[in-house]
């Protein structure tokens, strides 16, 4: 570790708060429906979309109306990404005149990047069109992102309603992220990203000649729109298959740098839409707080982890220094270390080193905070997943001051536990239970490439990185193949619906309750003692629930590295 | 019920209880409860598996089938446990119900025939509007309401109570109770319930738990903890396969035992005999709760509405000053105000003699026995003595003096008027003194708050609970007394439409309200509060309004109620919190002990240095069955309770039951496999 690889880490997560949190309080006027200066110009346009589309703005959802309606349209833009990849060699926009996706791979593309996942088990480069790459994958990038961040703003406002119905209208929701968020930052941020050397082109790939007089096919496209998208929205599916460690996609030390902040602040940013919503600045700062210092933590362990080294490399072969396997030289192990961090706390899924290459207990981080899914989290699903652990932080906590539990003046009862469990349960069972069958069976286990405890790491990371929504990859796993076609698309399906379904449920319960006021008597969720009680609840559950697999997988894989250290 | 041999755990409970715990292994029985029905089916399994090691295929080693047999037996010690723990709670509201049962057994009515005569029936014949005689002596055959007839009544069957109270016609104290005895006249009463719905059978179901019902926040703790269990069942089932992946095998027991270890059984074996725990507290405050739901809704109270007279003063007023008007010495007013209530029963009037004495100034009835005592109308609204030197000496409310006065041509000094006013404006009544047409001066009456309420209203400040004091006095008056008292709000010249109104006024804001009352003009309000507390002495209606009844008539009880309520929510907390953190220790103690066949350099999770594989499970299971029993005293006595602001309270149950909880099991299980060690037990 060096002091500027440290300085680097912290300036980094320090940027991505100083933005994302004033872009909150944009955030929260957009979805509040205040005027912004920008009105004259986004007022017209989103009228006409209104209108083209044939949305009445006055109508107010009620927390099923508003369910149906997200469903429906993710389900629409699902069979339109299947067909196009299904179909894209007889489509245009085909320089490199790329045949259609087999239908296993194509659901689990199509799956993968309607949930926000963008787990890859195509190369981008080699199977996708750049018409695929574009109205399919760089179209769901938006949506995808659009999608999880609507569904947290329904549901902070069926959580703040006072004995209502309404948690707000999908339709005008759905186009003002946007049209006032989304799409201004992607392209401002794809146009700067074009000025600091990633490629935007509809031309194919480029033949060049090398010195040795040799040829290489340089693959190319439309790289800097679905770069800007995939950062912004938190989506991480890479053009190119090597992803935001290729030179196309991630130039140089700064635009990785650049790319970071973009795929926090507007994570960062919710939690400040969330402490307005609830009126409450000292909540989102007390959140505040416990996130980034488990952020901190977890990019010095793995920045710790892979500047000393592999210590059996360093006996065996007498070579010193940081493990550099799977890193790019231009960013470093501390930069690609905070990436690893972020990358799997925001849920992005974007990858600038190889994760299969960390050694064993840097890979805990990101297991970790996927498994955890709110470290920040996803556009939008971070912060259900935030609430959902408030919940039952507060149903505990709560009785242990002596009220049956309340939170932010709803009273929790049977059905919100009933619902919270629910979603609660969504990450065991969808990593737990496929992990499991894959390591059983014939189809599952062929694909692994290493033996072993790291073999089974593999798998686990799969899992967990589809049902968290992620879509980083471990590498070393053949996921190509009908078995993890299938049953990682079906995990991502359910592994994001699920879970928005029954925090939908929720909000509208508690949409409908009358808001107590609170007295003395109350738990205070915005204090400091709470918010650690809060994160001791979800490291505990999520201990107690991963603990014997990560036992098999990257602990005992370190246990053993230790092991056979001392075995010399 | 008072009778303490009745609350003490007895053996003679203690012996039915551990009858009742087999009794309850009944699965049809336990699957009323998913967290210990697991834990039987995992007994069923392990039973199995010791009687055929090879059910689920596999490889025979030596020593399986009694390892998987030690399992089995802790396992079924685990589920008698945890019946146990519900059967003691059951049990003492058993004892009470039985001695509650023989003041009800063999009882005879005289039941009034359409004739009109009298014949002898036996009470469960019964039926609601009979209507019965009852004599002195005799036992009072069913609830009802007196029609005629004023007695004295013994129901300390009922209250625990001997002092006998006085029920009779009309007003409020005229509902007798089924079970009780008449000690002095004849009454006569109509029945107003049918058989099986008496006070008495809704006590007795109550108290013996017939009729419980889980309460809400228990009803969604239970579906947190069937989650927490799904979610460890899934935990355990995948971990076979992936021990297969990295070419080992995990025994059934040992999953099974792992499943046990880590599903919350502590706080699941606990929960019932919580909850009936707590609704026993609030009986041994001779208090009723007609269901669960109230005492749980008792410790979420926002707002507190109490009656002034007789719940935050004591009932009466008394004197505490005298204000001499004219040129009138206070010397004089003393001696005159004394004389004038020399005869006078009421609490005012013997006040006005206390404070006469402790002035000073004090005077023998016997030398007064020739004059003539003047008792208090509604029409004069004065009362005095006239003396036999024909002297006449009178207090009474100061128009009423005036108008006296006046009309006897006297003179009205002119600080009376203003004296009268300061009096009132300060919140008390003013009482004028004249002897003869001489007005001397004011007696200033003085509503007295009972000693400790201030205090009393300061800790449900603190627990974040507004207190609202009604009264029928002016708002001057209200508002003395209510900064006297301490409460945060008042309400003056209270209807009983107003209690009703600030009662809906809360609740629109969504708090909840606790009120007590006995009157029939509060049964709206105490039916409209969440947490009604009727008095045992109120009227039948008052009674059905009300979610509790009080049988002590006590209305500040409804303090102690909301503590109550807040104790059963904290313990049943405090356990659920204790027994997840115990699963850290258990993981550390198992997880090496699975893998180290496969994974041996996860030899380095054994922290305890537990001494092998089997000890390491064995203990875990075994502490986790012992934790139980060791938990039962808390389940029933709940946890402390002290009026702290609800973070600190956090702190310090998450300090004792969540850090506690984590590191207890390590200190537990450590000791229980250096004993096994010691018995060689440890490679079973």
């Amino acid at each position: 570790m060096t002091v500027a690889g440290s300085i680097g880490i912290v300036a980094v997560i320090a940027v991505v708060l100083l933005l994302g949190i004033p872009l909150g309080g944009y955030l929260h006027r957009v979805f509040t429906g205040a005027r912004s200066w920008f009105e004259p110009v986004f007022d017209p346009f989103e009228r006409l979309l209104y209108k083209l589309v044939g949305v009445n703005q006055s109508v107010r959802m009620d927390w099923k109306a508003y369910l149906r309606a997200l469903m429906l349209v993710n389900f629409m833009m699902m069979i339109f990404a299947y067909l196009i990849f299904r179909l894209q060699g007889m489509l245009p926009l085909n320089p490199d005149h790329i045949p259609g996706m087999s239908w296993d791979l194509a659901f689990n593309t199509a799956a993968s990047f309607i949930t926000n996942t963008n787990w890859q088990n195509y190369a981008g480069e080699q199977s996708m069109s750049y018409l695929g790459q574009t109205l399919a994958i760089t179209y769901l990038q938006f949506t995808s992102a659009a999608t999880g961040f609507v569904a947290a703003i329904a549901f902070v406002r069926g959580l703040t309603a006072n004995r209502s119905d309404s948690i707000g209208n999908f339709w005008v929701d759905f186009i003002k992220i946007h049209t006032r968020v989304l799409l201004p930052l992607a392209i401002a941020f794809a146009v700067l990203l074009v000025g600091l050397g990633v490629p935007q082109t509809l031309l194919g790939a480029q033949t060049a000649h090398t010195l040795q007089g040799g040829t290489q096919i340089i693959s190319r496209g439309p790289v800097a729109s679905l770069e800007a998208i995939k950062q912004i929205g938190t989506n991480g599916g890479g053009f190119f298959n090597a992803n935001s460690a290729h030179p196309f996609e991630d130039p140089t030390a700064f635009t990785s740098v650049l790319e970071m902040v973009a795929m926090g602040v507007i994570s960062v940013a919710l939690i400040a839409v969330f402490g307005k919503f609830v009126a409450n600045r000292r909540q989102a700062r007390v959140l505040y707080v416990f996130l980034t210092t488990i952020l901190l933590v977890g990019a010095f362990v793995v920045y710790a982890n892979e500047a000393a080294g592999n210590p059996l490399v360093h006996q065996a072969l007498g070579i010193a220094g940081p493990n550099m396997e799977g890193k790019e030289w231009r960013f470093g192990p501390a930069l690609s270390s905070v990436f690893v961090a972020m990358t799997t706390a925001f849920t992005t899924g974007a990858v600038s080193s190889m994760h299969d290459s960390l050694m064993p207990l840097s890979g805990l981080v990101p297991f970790l905070f996927m498994m955890f899914n709110l470290i920040f989290g996803g556009k939008g699903v971070g912060l259900l997943n935030i609430v959902m652990f408030l919940i039952i932080t507060v149903f505990l906590s709560g009785l242990m001051v002596g009220r049956t539990p309340e939170i932010f003046g709803k009273k929790i009862e049977a059905r919100e536990i009933k619902l919270a469990t629910v979603a609660m349960l969504v990450h065991p069972f969808f990593i737990l239970v496929p992990t499991a069958i894959a390591v059983a069976t014939k189809a599952g286990t062929s694909s692994i490439l290493n033996p072993g405890l790291h073999g089974f790491s593999e798998v686990l990371y799969a899992f967990t990185s589809a049902a968290a929504n992620n879509g980083s990859a471990f590498a070393g796993l053949n996921g190509n193949t009908v078995f993890y076609n299938v049953s990682l698309g079906i995990v991502m399906l359910l592994g994001r619906y699920v879970s928005i379904i029954a925090m939908f449920a929720i909000a509208g319960s508690l949409a409908k309750k009358a808001v107590i006021p609170a007295s003395a008597g109350t738990l205070k969720t915005d204090t400091f003692a709470f918010g650690a009680v809060f994160v001791a609840v979800f490291v505990i559950v999520g201990a107690l629930t991963f603990f014997p697999a990560l036992a098999i997988g990257p602990i005992g894989e370190q246990l053993q590295m230790l092991s056979r250290l001392a075995g010399h | 019920m008072a009778k303490e041999s009745s609350r003490t755990i007895s053996g003679e409970i203690l012996t039915r209880a551990v009858w009742e715990s087999f009794v309850k292994l009944d699965p049809r029985v336990l699957i009323k409860n998913p967290v210990m029905f697991v834990v039987e089916i995992g007994f069923a399994i392990t039973l199995a598996l010791s009687v055929d090691p090879l059910i689920f295929g596999g490889v025979r080693h030596p020593g399986q089938r009694a390892y998987n047999m030690t399992v089995a037996v802790i396992l079924l010690i685990t589920i008698l446990f945890g019946n146990f723990a519900e059967a003691v709670a059951e049990g003492r509201g058993k004892a009470q119900a039985d001695s509650l049962r023989k003041a009800k057994t063999d009882l005879t009515a005289n039941r009034r025939k359409s004739s009109g005569n009298f014949e002898s029936v036996p009470a469960t014949a019964l039926r609601k509007g009979d209507v019965v005689r009852v004599a002195a002596g005799d036992m009072i055959p069913a609830d009802g309401e007196v029609l005629e007839g004023l007695g004295s009544v013994d129901e300390s069957a009922i209250t625990g109570e001997s002092a006998p109270v006085i029920r009779g016609a009309g007003g409020d104290f005229s509902s007798v109770t089924g079970g009780t005895k008449l000690l002095s006249d004849e009454l006569i009463i109509r029945v107003t319930v049918d058989p099986g719905e008496s006070f008495l059978d809704q006590m007795i179901n109550l108290v013996e738990g017939a009729s419980r019902q889980k309460t809400p926040n228990e009803l969604a703790l239970s579906v947190l903890l069937a989650g927490l269990t799904l979610i460890f069942v899934i935990v355990v089932d995948t971990l076979e396969p992936m021990a297969t992946y990295v070419h080992g095998s995990i025994g059934v027991a040992t999953l099974i035992a792992l499943l046990v270890c880590l599903i919350p059984t502590t706080i699941g074996a606990l929960l019932s005999a919580i909850g009936i725990a707590g609704m026993d507290r609030v009986i041994r405050f001779n208090v009723i709760a007609k269901s669960g739901k109230a005492v749980e809704a008792a410790g979420d109270v926002n707002t507190l509405i109490l009656d002034k007279t007789g719940t935050i003063t004591i009932g009466n007023r008394l004197a505490s000053e005298f204000i001499p008007v004219g040129d009138h010495s206070e010397q004089e007013l003393i001696e005159a105000a004394v004389i004038s209530s020399l005869f006078d029963e009421t609490p005012e009037g013997r006040s006005v003699v206390d404070l006469g004495k402790e002035k000073g100034v004090s005077r023998a009835r016997e030398s007064y026995s020739d004059a003539e005592n003047v008792e208090f109308s509604a029409d004069t609204r004065m009362s005095g003595l006239n003396l036999a030197d024909g002297s006449l000496y009178r207090k009474g409310a100061v128009d009423a003096i005036r108008r006296h006065v006046l009309e006897r041509k006297g003179q009205v000094p002119d600080d009376l008027a203003g004296k009268t006013e300061t009096i009132a404006r300060a919140g008390g009544t003013p009482l004028a003194v004249i002897r003869g047409t001489d007005v001397c001066g004011l007696i200033y009456l003085k509503d007295i708050v009972k000693p400790g309420m201030k205090q009393r209203f300061a800790e449900l400040r603190k627990m974040g609970i507004k207190t609202v004091m009604c009264t029928g006095d002016n708002a001057l008056t209200a508002a003395t007394i209510a900064k006297e008292a301490g409460v945060d709000d008042y309400i003056a010249e209270a209807k009983p439409e107003d209690k009703m109104r600030l009662i809906k006024a809360e609740q629109g804001q969504g708090k909840l309200v606790a009120m007590s009352g006995d009157g029939t003009n509060d049964a709206p309000a105490l039916a409209q509060a969440d947490v009604g507390l009727a008095m045992n002495t109120g009227t039948t209606a008052a009674k059905e309004a009300g979610n509790m009844v009080d049988l002590d008539s006590d209305p500040t009880k409804l303090i102690e109620v909301v503590s109550i309520g807040k104790q059963l929510l904290i313990t049943r907390g405090a356990i659920t919190t204790f027994s997840i953190a115990n699963d850290v220790a258990k993981y550390f103690a198992i997880i090496p002990a699975m893998f180290v066949a496969m994974i041996p350099s996860l030899q380095a999770l054994n922290v305890m240095r537990l001494t092998s594989p089997h000890s390491a499970i064995l203990s875990a299971l075994i502490f986790n069955a012992l934790i139980i029993p060791l938990l039962i005293p808390l389940a029933m006595k709940g946890v402390k309770y002290r009026p702290v602001s609800a973070t600190s309270m956090l702190l310090r149950n998450l300090l004792i039951y969540g850090v506690g909880g984590v590191i207890t099991p390590f200190a537990g299980i450590k000791i229980i496999d250096l004993l096994l060690t010691a018995l060689g037990l440890a490679h079973i």
